[in-house]
């Protein structure tokens, strides 16, 4: 069997290298690339991502890569949305004033909550390791990419803001931060995104990544 | 952490970060010599996850927010020297150390947090390599005035030092450097000891 291709969507921003390493330790024949024409052709697509949601969107739309992305997802490709990655799947964004997303899920990204369940104070960005959990509308998550993870799997988080999916259906796991819930793995169809960084995640995270390799 | 690189004028770490995360799966932080943000695009694209920034941060404060802006205050570390100048007050170094810049470790740290860092790498000058344990007078100052995390450095004797502070101050990660370079303990034995008096260290799987 071929290596599974993946094309690594490069919009200037994002941790290129690592989700590169990560995709090829799994087996993966990885693209970077910027180009319209080869993202349109993908097989499967990592659209990955560190630093603001305006900045990244700006990016997208400037390269037209985002009407290309529109285009994959009507052809029901995979695609994988990585940290920023996956808050651009959404509607918009309330990072540093409102920013029409992608719009692939419906839904808005909106800060983490400065406060536990219990009024404390929590702190912001949220950076370290957290158990993953299925989401409230569901009590495993055998049939996602998560299947190979065991329930309260640790992945590796760094993040201000938090995607709100709007259809509870599309979350398939949280974490806890001071109690709240926050969106770790969502996925629409063929869109999937996840909040923690999968190449950043040791073993489990590969797993990850791995599982989208077999869409 | 490449801590001479402002001092020597010395350039980018890419090649040693590319080199470095090629098998390695978890979050790495790049400090030394970046003086601007396309220095940390370099670094960031070379497999970096966050920049540790110091000397540069002092010399041009806009830095951090033109950092922060770009890639999230998540990715954007202060590095901060401290040296101590009278009871409970704290001087900013820069260049490893070397040079003073009579700035208040207090109030730059709070300043710095304003301007988007969103991560402290707090060193203690005067215990870093004297394996006397953390400062925690400077830990405690530090951490009882910011929100966003803090990771101590310098000083770490023993593992029973780093359980001291974690016990005594609200730091959020400490970090170990020459305890294990030199085999004083691993990373299993700091984990298992941690774990006893209760704190939360990453539970993982051997691959």
């Amino acid at each position: 069997m071929s290596a599974p291709k993946v094309t690594l969507i490069d919009y200037e921003l994002g941790n290129l290298l690592s989700v590169r390493r990560g995709l090829e330790h799994c087996g993966a024949d990885v693209t970077i690339t910027s180009d319209v024409e080869q993202i349109r052709k993908s097989e499967r697509v990592v659209l990955p991502g560190v630093g603001t949601f305006a900045n990244g969107m700006e990016c997208l739309i400037r390269l037209d890569i985002d009407d290309a992305v529109h285009e994959l997802d009507q052809r029901k490709t995979p695609l994988l949305g990585i940290c920023l990655g996956m808050q651009l799947l959404f509607s918009e964004s309330q990072e540093f004033g409102l920013t029409k997303g992608l719009g692939l899920i419906a839904g808005s990204v909106v800060p983490i909550s400065a406060l536990s369940v219990d009024n404390d104070p929590l702190k912001v960005p949220f950076i370290g390791w957290s158990s993953l959990h299925p989401s409230e509308n569901r009590v495993e998550w055998n049939e996602t990419i998560l299947r190979e993870n065991s329930i309260g799997a640790e992945m590796y988080f760094v993040h201000s803001f938090m995607a709100s999916p709007k259809n509870q259906d599309n979350r398939i796991a949280d974490y806890f931060y001071g109690g709240n819930r926050i969106s770790a793995v969502v996925s629409s169809e063929n869109v999937i995104g996840c909040q923690f960084h999968p190449e950043k995640s040791g073993m489990n995270g590969l797993n990850v990544l791995k599982q989208f390799l077999l869409l | 952490m490449d801590c001479v690189a402002s001092l020597y004028g010395r350039n980018h770490l890419s090649e040693i970060v590319s080199a470095a995360v090629k098998d390695i799966f978890v979050p790495i932080t790049v400090g030394g010599g970046i003086r601007s943000v396309d220095d940390a695009t370099q670094v960031l694209r070379s497999g970096a996850d966050k920049v540790a920034v110091n000397t540069a941060a002092i010399a041009e404060p806009k830095l951090i927010t033109d950092i922060a802006r770009r890639f999230g205050s998540q990715c954007m570390v202060l590095s901060v020297e401290a040296k101590q100048i009278n009871v409970d007050e704290w001087e900013a170094y820069t260049d490893n150390g070397r040079e003073r810049t009579g700035l208040n470790v207090v109030d730059w740290v709070k300043r710095a947090v304003g301007l988007g860092a969103g991560e402290i790498l707090l060193t203690s000058v005067d215990r870093e390599g004297t394996r006397k344990g953390l400062d925690i007078r400077l830990l405690k100052a530090v951490t009882s005035e910011v929100q966003v995390p803090v990771i101590a450095s310098g000083g770490i004797g023993t593992i029973g030092d780093a359980v001291h502070a974690l016990k005594d101050t609200e730091v959020d990660a400490i970090a170990f450097a020459d305890i294990l370079h030199y085999k004083r303990a691993t990373i299993g034995e700091i984990r298992k000891v941690v774990l006893a008096e209760g704190f939360d260290v990453r539970n993982y799987e051997r691959a």
